[in-house]
Order: structure tokens, then C-alpha cells, then sequence
């Protein structure tokens, strides 16, 4: 009965292929990697049937929760997204997370093909004394909060206690926290940066903020883009030491070699040497060079708090074994004084019961998107009909579009497997039951999902709510709020 | 000096619409950077697309130009694109597969496509710091490299080749290094 009720509800967006043997895929993770993989499959495989689901009630990954407010040009991949799921083969179902709603063997049993394309959720650790303080986040968890993501909505970081915050790491994503810290707020408010965060932001101490990398400003990890964009931001001063700028003959090679570093480099050098003086009041950006992480301090008059951070000077040298260029300590050590610590170092992938991991990468181990299952012997063993697309495949880094080109090589590994027969059964006694026996799976357990449909009335109450402010949407940020709408 | 001053409005012109916090997708973002020269009289009117200028046209034949795309199987397209019209508008209405994430908003690196004859490619205006910058994040980048929605039909580039890059990498080999993002 309840059953028939869930079929009814997807009844818009679904609809039953009577053909005979379907692909029935299975996608976890509804991000770039997962919608790239599922676009390609679709068009590759006229049989298949593929199911997004996701463990939030909403779609589109880091677009939603990672991509800055005031980069909506970045979120218009969302419509390319949103067109996948037009197709009557596809179906976005969320609200279900594998490893709590349904395992990962369940999974295998229900679909012939699973590909985990969930992402890394979690966070790299320094591992250095004094990261449990309180006033320490994540890049992750601080960019989580601003773009309204219902895990971290309730962050409420202290920006009021201090006026000066460290970031440490000098990637994009350092970049992008710095800039929300930074930029007036009258012109992050017209975006769909999350309301409780304009109103924290609004009533910020922080003045002056460190970016602070291990290495030179030859090997910043940025890009041009978010670079030219934090050093035009308005009445800003920026401050980089020019001595930092002075190159070794092996930082000329990697800058020969490689565009971006050398694109980078040329606006950090024009940034030091514009000569603009520091005016009583400004906002103040320091980019700090060749400084590594040694402890964190803790404030004298506030227990629990951090201070401060204690920073050991670096020189940049070649590593014989990799040829990269690495920082090593000097042994001499400086502090900066602060209240707000945001550590934006890499993000890491967490793995589910009964799935090949490898720690040390923080990926699942794989060849070509195709899940290792055993590595040791002189054979490889891959995990049947399982594939891996995205950050869990490769790591965190990228951008949007490196998961078009991630998902062509996991949809490629699918086509060859399936040529060799490998993944569809022949009789129709053995098929798989795909979707339907996922809902039927939910619905024994109580697990209310969400279908498109439903994220499209999330979609159309945040962009009616931020009409009244002026805003693209308001973001809806807690689970409550989101179920709610959903099923209303 | 006349056009490129022109070009240069164009391009901050695209720039203001991007920053604009509540910029919408519309067809308005594929605004071309240097169809100013040849359809500057109908954009002062109106910001109508450049497909439909092309139809008010009288004598439409003589307004495209051809334009081959080589996709990474080595397999050849040829379409007729008229003149104001971006590349990748071009091939979005042919069906030629160019990614455009953006939509031509200069915000990803998607419609990337290499132009295969260096004469053609300095007849191109130079890239803008904005497109640089996207192909920064261009996978086999090369050095007649373009953004689709960059490359706008003129009849100086009639004939022009473009390539789509092969897309090919093996992520999990040893020893690949990821872009930094």
C-alpha cells in the first residue's frame, strides 16, 4: 500500500521500461562527477536505467554546497544537470544515504552497475598540537555553513571576539574563505549566500587575514581567476613580502613548465610591487610564504580557545625520490596572533562498510574508474559491476569540468564490461530488480525519499523567498525546513 | 583603433553581466566579444541574439561562413554558421557534442577547442586575462587554443578548423598529477 503510494509519487519523472534487459545503474552522489557519469551512460547505453541518489534532499553536490555565492556563472552547470534527469531513464532519488539507508551489497544486489561518485565529506588533519581548540574549522565545514548546508548551518563561528584570522593553505577554496571574510558584505548579500552568514558576516570583527602557505609563491595552489578576484576586492589592502618573490633556477624550470604557476606568479609579483600604502581602517590581506603549521596556541584568558599559531619557517627544496619541489623546516619559528582559525589543507574521502579503501591516498583504489578489489597478487581483481567517478576516484582537486573528463573514462570502463557481457544477465530470471527493488527497500524502512520532482519545490520556495531579498534564492538550511517543503 | 575600442566596451559589457549577483542565463551571456563591427547598429536597439540578426538579413547565404569541427575520433563536421553567431552556439544547434557548462558565461574552461591552423587563429582577437585564465584549466591545452564561446563567426574566419580535444586521460595512472583547482 505505502508502497504504491511511493511508485505514484515518482510516477511524473519515472516511468517503466518494459524493453528487455535494461542496465540498471545505480549513481551515488549527485555532484558534478555523478551527473557527468550518468549524462554519459545515457547516451551511450540506450537500456539504461539510472537512479541518482543522494543523502541530501537536494542535488548538484558542490555546486550547491561548495561553489561560492558569488560565483553563479560556476552554478549554471545546474541546468545541464537538471536536463539529465529530464530524461524519462534517469531519476534523481534523495534523502537516502549509503552506508545508513542501504549498504553497499545491497546496492550491488538491486543494480548491475553501482558507481560511487560521492565525493570526500570530510577533512584532512594537520595532526599538530592544539587542533582540537575551539575557533579552529575547516575550510570545509566554514564554506559548508555560508552556502546553507544543513549539516553545518548551526556552525556559528565567532567573528566578533577577534579581528584576526588565518587561513592556512593557499588554494582555491583558501581563496574563496578569505574573499567571503573580506568583501563587503552589501555585495554578498544580493547572492545566495545563506542568510544567518550575511547577518554573522555583517557584524565581523575580522579585519586583517593571513593566507598562509608552506610553500613559495611559485607553487601556489590557485588559480589565476580566484587570484585576480581576491586582490581586486574593494578598498582592500594586500600585502606580499617581495623578498618571498626571488626565485631559485629550480622554481624558473617549474614555472617554464607550467602556465598557471606562471600566471599566478606574475599577479602575486604585481600585487607586491604595486607600492599601494595601507590606509588607517582598511581591511588587510596578508599573503604569508614559507610557513608551515608547528602548533596551535591557546589563549591565556579563555581556556579551550585558540590564540594563535605557531609557525615554523621553511626553506623550498627538491625531493630526490618524487622531483618535486617540498618544504622542509628551517627550525626557526614565529607566532601570529588570532581568534579564528580556518585550515583549508584538503578535503578527504570517508569509505563505506565492505569497500576497498586506500587510507594513505584517501581514495577507492581503481583502474579506470573500475574498483580494485585486490591488488596483491599478480592478478587485479575488480569488485564486479562496482566503479568510482569524481574525488573518490581521484582525489580532491579539480575543477567542474575534470569530472566531464573523470566520468568519460569510468563510463568507457562500463561500455568495455558490458561488451564483454560481464555486467547484464541473460536470462530474465536473473535479473536485477533495480529500481524498484530500491523502493521497495526504502519503504521497509521507513526512509522517506525525495524525488526531483519534490527538490524542484525546495528549488521553487528558495528562489520565491529570495525574491523578496533581492537574492537569486534563499537557501533553505536545515533538514526540517527541507522535508518539509518537500512533501508539502 | 575604432573596433577594438568597440571590442573592449563588449567585453565589459559580458564582464558586468557576469558580475551581476542575479544574472540570469539568458541568451544575452553569449553576447559575442566583436560582433560589435558588424551588428553595433542592431545592438543598440536591442540585445536581440545574434541567430535571429542573421535571419533579418536580406540575403542570409552570404552571412555564414564555414566551419569544420574535428571531434577526438578524427571525424569531421561541417556546418555554416552565421556570421555574430559563438562557436559554441554553433555547434550546440548542429549537434556537434562541445561541452558548455556555463553557457558562455566565461566561467569554465568546457568548450575548449584548438584551432588547427595558426593563420586562422591570429586572425582571432587576442584572448581577454578572463578567457586566459579558463584555459588555465583547459585539458590539452594547446597554443591555438580557444574557448568555444570565444570565437565568434566573422567572414575573416570562413573555413576555420576546430579541433575538440581528445578527453582521454587515465586519472589513476602512477605518477599524474591533478591541476591544482
Amino acid at each position: 500500500m505505502a508502497m504504491s503510494i511511493a511508485l505514484k509519487r515518482l510516477s511524473r519523472s519515472f516511468s517503466t521500461i518494459s524493453s528487455s534487459n535494461p542496465l540498471r545503474v545505480c549513481v551515488v552522489g549527485s555532484g558534478p562527477a555523478g551527473f557527468y557519469t550518468a549524462d554519459k551512460l545515457l547516451k551511450k547505453h540506450e537500456r539504461a536505467e539510472i537512479d541518482i541518489i543522494d543523502r541530501l534532499p537536494t542535488p548538484f553536490g558542490l555546486v550547491r554546497s561548495g561553489v561560492a555565492p558569488d560565483h553563479p556563472e560556476t552554478k549554471i552547470v545546474t541546468n545541464q544537470f537538471s536536463r539529465v534527469v529530464q530524461n524519462e531513464r534517469c531519476s534523481f532519488i534523495g534523502n537516502v544515504s549509503l552506508g545508513s539507508s542501504i549498504s553497499l551489497s545491497e546496492l550491488c544486489a538491486i543494480y548491475d552497475v553501482v558507481v560511487l561518485a560521492y565525493g570526500a565529506e570530510s577533512d584532512r588533519v594537520l595532526g599538530v598540537p592544539g587542533e582540537e581548540l575551539a575557533g579552529i574549522y575547516s575550510a570545509r565545514e566554514f564554506v559548508w555553513w555560508y552556502n546553507g548546508h544543513p549539516d553545518c548551518s548551526k556552525l556559528d563561528p565567532d567573528l566578533m571576539s577577534t579581528d584576526t584570522a588565518v587561513i592556512l593553505g593557499q588554494g582555491n577554496v583558501a581563496l574563496d574563505v578569505a574573499r567571503i571574510l573580506l568583501r563587503p558584505t552589501f555585495e554578498l548579500a544580493s547572492t545566495d549566500i545563506a542568510s544567518h552568514a550575511v547577518a554573522a558576516l555583517e557584524k565581523s570583527c575580522i579585519r586583517k587575514v593571513y593566507l598562509v602557505g608552506r610553500r613559495g609563491p611559485v607553487q601556489a595552489a590557485c588559480t589565476a581567476k580566484e587570484l585576480r578576484e581576491v586582490l581586486g576586492i574593494k578598498d582592500l589592502y594586500v600585502h606580499i613580502d617581495e623578498a618571498d618573490l626571488l626565485k631559485t633556477p629550480a622554481d624558473e624550470e617549474e614555472l617554464k613548465n607550467s602556465r598557471i604557476h606562471r600566471r599566478v606568479y606574475e599577479l602575486l609579483s604585481k600585487a607586491a610591487s604595486s607600492g599601494a600604502s595601507h590606509i588607517s581602517g582598511q581591511r588587510e590581506l596578508h599573503f604569508v610564504f614559507f610557513q608551515k603549521p608547528d602548533r596551535f596556541l591557546e589563549s591565556d584568558d579563555k581556556s579551550g580557545y585558540v590564540s594563535g599559531v605557531r609557525f615554523e619557517k621553511t626553506i623550498v627544496k627538491e625531493n630526490t625520490e618524487s622531483g618535486k619541489q617540498i618544504a622542509a623546516g628551517t627550525g626557526h619559528f614565529e607566532n601570529i596572533e588570532c581568534g579564528l582559525v580556518l585550515k583549508s589543507i584538503g578535503y578527504k574521502s570517508v569509505p563505506v562498510d565492505g569497500l576497498p579503501f586506500d587510507h594513505h591516498k584517501g581514495i577507492v583504489p581503481n583502474v579506470g574508474g573500475r574498483v580494485l578489489s585486490d591488488a596483491s597478487g599478480d592478478r587485479m581483481q575488480f569488485e564486479k559491476g562496482l566503479y568510482v567517478c569524481g574525488w573518490l576516484k581521484r582525489g580532491p582537486t579539480g575543477i567542474i569540468a575534470t569530472n566531464h573528463h573523470c566520468a568519460e573514462e569510468t563510463v568507457a570502463s562500463i561500455s568495455e564490461d558490458v561488451e564483454k557481457g560481464v555486467l547484464i544477465p541473460m536470462s530474465s530470471s536473473q535479473q536485477k530488480p533495480g529500481r524498484e527493488g530500491l523502493l521497495q527497500l526504502l519503504d521497509s524502512r521507513n526512509v522517506r525519499f525525495v524525488s526531483f520532482g519534490e527538490w524542484e519545490k525546495i528549488d521553487t520556495a528558495e528562489k520565491r523567498r529570495g525574491m523578496l531579498k533581492s537574492k537569486p534564492r534563499e537557501k533553505l538550511t536545515t533538514w526540517r525546513e527541507l522535508l518539509k517543503i518537500a512533501s508539502e | 583603433m575604432y573596433i577594438s575600442k568597440f571590442s573592449q566596451l563588449g567585453a565589459r559589457a559580458v564582464k558586468n553581466f557576469i558580475e551581476a549577483p542575479l544574472a540570469s542565463t539568458s541568451r544575452v551571456l553569449h553576447l559575442p566579444l566583436d560582433q560589435n563591427r558588424y551588428l553595433l547598429p542592431l545592438m543598440q536597439k536591442s540585445f536581440t541574439t545574434a541567430a535571429d540578426n542573421a535571419f533579418e538579413e536580406p540575403n542570409e547565404e552570404k552571412q555564414k561562413i564555414s566551419v569544420t569541427f574535428v571531434d577526438n575520433d578524427g571525424e569531421e563536421k561541417n556546418i555554416k554558421v552565421p556570421v555574430g553567431m559563438s562557436m559554441l552556439e554553433a555547434a550546440h544547434e548542429n549537434d556537434v557534442e562541445l561541452e558548455g557548462a556555463c553557457e558562455g558565461s566565461l566561467a569554465c574552461s568546457t568548450c575548449h577547442v584548438i584551432v588547427m591552423d595558426v593563420d586562422y587563429y591570429n586572425k582571432l582577437e587576442d584572448p581577454t586575462d578572463e578567457e586566459n585564465d579558463m584555459l588555465d584549466l583547459a585539458f590539452g591545452l594547446s597554443e591555438t587554443s580557444r574557448l568555444g564561446c570565444q570565437i565568434i563567426a566573422n567572414p575573416d574566419i570562413d573555413g576555420i578548423r576546430l579541433a575538440i580535444p581528445a578527453a582521454t586521460r587515465n586519472f589513476a595512472a602512477d605518477g599524474y598529477k591533478p591541476k591544482p583547482h
